[in-house]
């Protein structure tokens, strides 16, 4: 009984220190003031003042942009994955191996040195600064995460299936349209979800391989930008209880819709 | 009749089987440039000095200069600390959420501030941070790393656990084993493979994330990261490559290590972490 008591209370300890400065931010969006007290009483005025504030423009485009370079890069970044997977999957032992190590690189490699070498990647060959070179690396670190939710469900694939659509006549590229990819729909979807977050939540490589004369931020450049120096607005208050919603509610929805359609598959979304 | 008939579809499906490996060469393509080129690209500029010329003054800087040294040592301070705390933190969450029936789901109240971007809650802690008066400096900077990376530590700690089957530890208690005994002897060595993965988790995120430490000591801490970025900054390209090259031999290596360990225990499965 005892143990049970400090069991829970340790579990809501912990917990209660990973959402303390998320509740803190939440509830002090309501005041209006970067100091935590409530001097002005209960207010909206943080939140109207993200369509009035000065960092209004800079915030649209920063979030249009964040928009833009997810949805491109991530729609890559599933193609070129899912279809690597057939690909890599009937590559020899050896070369699939080597394959699959190299695609693990991006997702084991520390962000800043992925940044770094990409950043003298495109120095070094001149590739033009902007959109083009932050899509190129969100396409780089995307797509392995692509190849690694794709792949399980070829090597769970029951061979037999697509072998009995050959011998009942199929040609090969029609067993493929119609047998192999529909039972990789699940993996590619997820693929490409997580994808697309991974592209809005990335900051450090956009960071370093935006360049500064560009000008272009995405909301984490922009956040940095602004934020770092001035410390938080009312405004970012606002901005950040937006954020925490929006992302927590989605995340929680996308889990209980797994866990409906598919209670014994474990796998899920996990994000390094 | 009826071989010719196998041998063809035989062939066809070795034909197409030959064909198939084609879709995996755009992306084999892509790797190459952006993956290893990339890569390949630190070593060489690790060996250039700023006029392109061959040397080994970035390797003799680093390993000579004092503020290098320091930052090097820092991070390794930090990363410790950071990780032992979260260890000693994390392992008990983990454990008792494995023996938990609503464990799944808790797990994910536990990680899911973690999909919010790392800098946000960084910015939020600082804020808080600011308005209680607390100095900024090295107690705030791993509060700062804890509260970020703890859910890298109980995610693969808690997989590892969930994983273990009870009755090794069932028959430690059969054969007289007290629950201390039974945990030291049977479940920390089982969870031996997640407690490595957790550790790279948050050791090596923390010692070369940037912006983390500046903004929570107010730019009076630097870590790897941060000294990787200031020198790209400042066009330091052959310094700052020699920094990333030991981040990436670092990296390459504590993934060995892992693969090795869990590699022995159990096959596959661990490998998105």
């Amino acid at each position: 009984m005892v143990k049970k008591i400090l069991e829970k209370g340790y579990l809501g300890l912990i917990l209660a220190l990973l959402y303390a400065p998320i509740l803190f931010i939440i509830v002090f969006s309501f005041s209006n003031s970067a100091t935590f007290t409530f001097k002005e009483g209960f207010t909206l005025e943080a939140y109207r003042s993200i369509f009035t504030s000065s960092q209004t423009p800079g915030l649209l485009q920063a979030l249009k942009n964040t928009f833009l370079i997810a949805i491109v890069s991530s729609v890559v970044a599933t193609i070129l994955g899912s279809t690597a997977s057939i690909g890599i999957f009937s590559l020899r032992k050896r070369t699939r191996r080597m394959v699959e190590g190299i695609n693990q690189l991006p997702i084991i490699n520390s962000e800043i040195v992925m940044a770094v070498s990409l950043m003298l990647f495109f120095v070094t060959f001149r590739f033009p600064a902007g959109y083009l070179r932050l899509i190129l690396a969100h396409i780089t670190f995307c797509t392995p995460y692509v190849v690694l939710s794709v792949m399980p469900r070829l090597t769970q694939m029951d061979p037999n299936i697509y072998e009995a659509a050959l011998d009942l006549g199929a040609s090969p590229t029609k067993a493929l349209i119609k047998v192999l990819i529909p039972m990789l729909v699940p993996g590619i979807i997820s693929g490409f979800v997580l994808s697309f977050t991974l592209s809005m939540d990335d900051f450090i490589i956009t960071q370093i391989n935006k360049g500064a004369a560009t000008g272009i931020n995405t909301l984490s450049t922009y956040i940095y930008e602004d934020a770092r120096l001035k410390g938080l607005s009312p405004f970012w208050f606002a901005i950040f209880s937006i954020i925490f919603i929006l992302v927590l509610t989605l995340v929680l929805l996308m889990n209980f819709r797994k866990n409906v359609g598919q209670s014994d598959k474990g796998d899920t979304y996990e994000k390094q | 009749m009826k071989t010719s008939i196998f041998n063809s579809i035989w062939l066809r499906a070795k034909n197409f089987r030959m064909t198939r490996k084609v879709f995996s060469y755009p992306y084999i393509l892509f790797l190459l440039f952006f993956v290893v080129i990339p890569a390949a690209l630190i070593l060489v500029y690790a060996f250039l000095d700023s006029s392109n010329n061959l040397t080994f003054g970035n390797f003799i800087s680093i390993f000579t200069d004092g503020a290098s040294l320091k930052v090097l040592l820092t991070s390794l301070l930090v990363g410790v600390v950071t990780t032992v705390l979260c260890f000693i933190l994390g392992y008990p969450v983990a454990y008792i959420l494995s023996r938990k029936k609503s464990g799944k789901f808790m797990v994910l109240l536990f990680v899911l501030p973690m999909w919010v971007n790392f800098l946000i809650r960084t910015l939020a802690t600082k804020a808080i941070f600011v308005a209680l008066d607390v100095e900024l400096g090295m107690g705030t900077v791993i509060f700062g790393m804890v509260y970020n990376y703890l859910p890298f530590m109980i995610l693969p700690l808690h997989t590892i656990l969930t994983s273990i089957d009870t009755s090794y530890e069932e028959a430690a208690k059969d054969l007289g084993a007290d629950r201390i005994t039974v945990f030291i002897k049977t479940t920390l060595p089982l969870s031996i493979p997640g407690i490595l993965s957790g550790i790279t988790m948050v050791f090596i995120p923390t010692i070369s994330t940037f912006a983390i430490s500046q903004l929570l000591s107010d730019y009076t801490i630097f870590l790897f990261g941060d000294s990787i970025h200031t020198k790209f900054n400042n066009n330091l390209y052959g310094v700052g490559s020699v920094m990333s090259l030991i981040m990436l031999i670092f990296v390459v290596l504590s993934n060995i290590v892992i693969s090795k360990v869990s590699g022995k225990q159990q096959q596959g499965g661990s490998n998105l972490w």
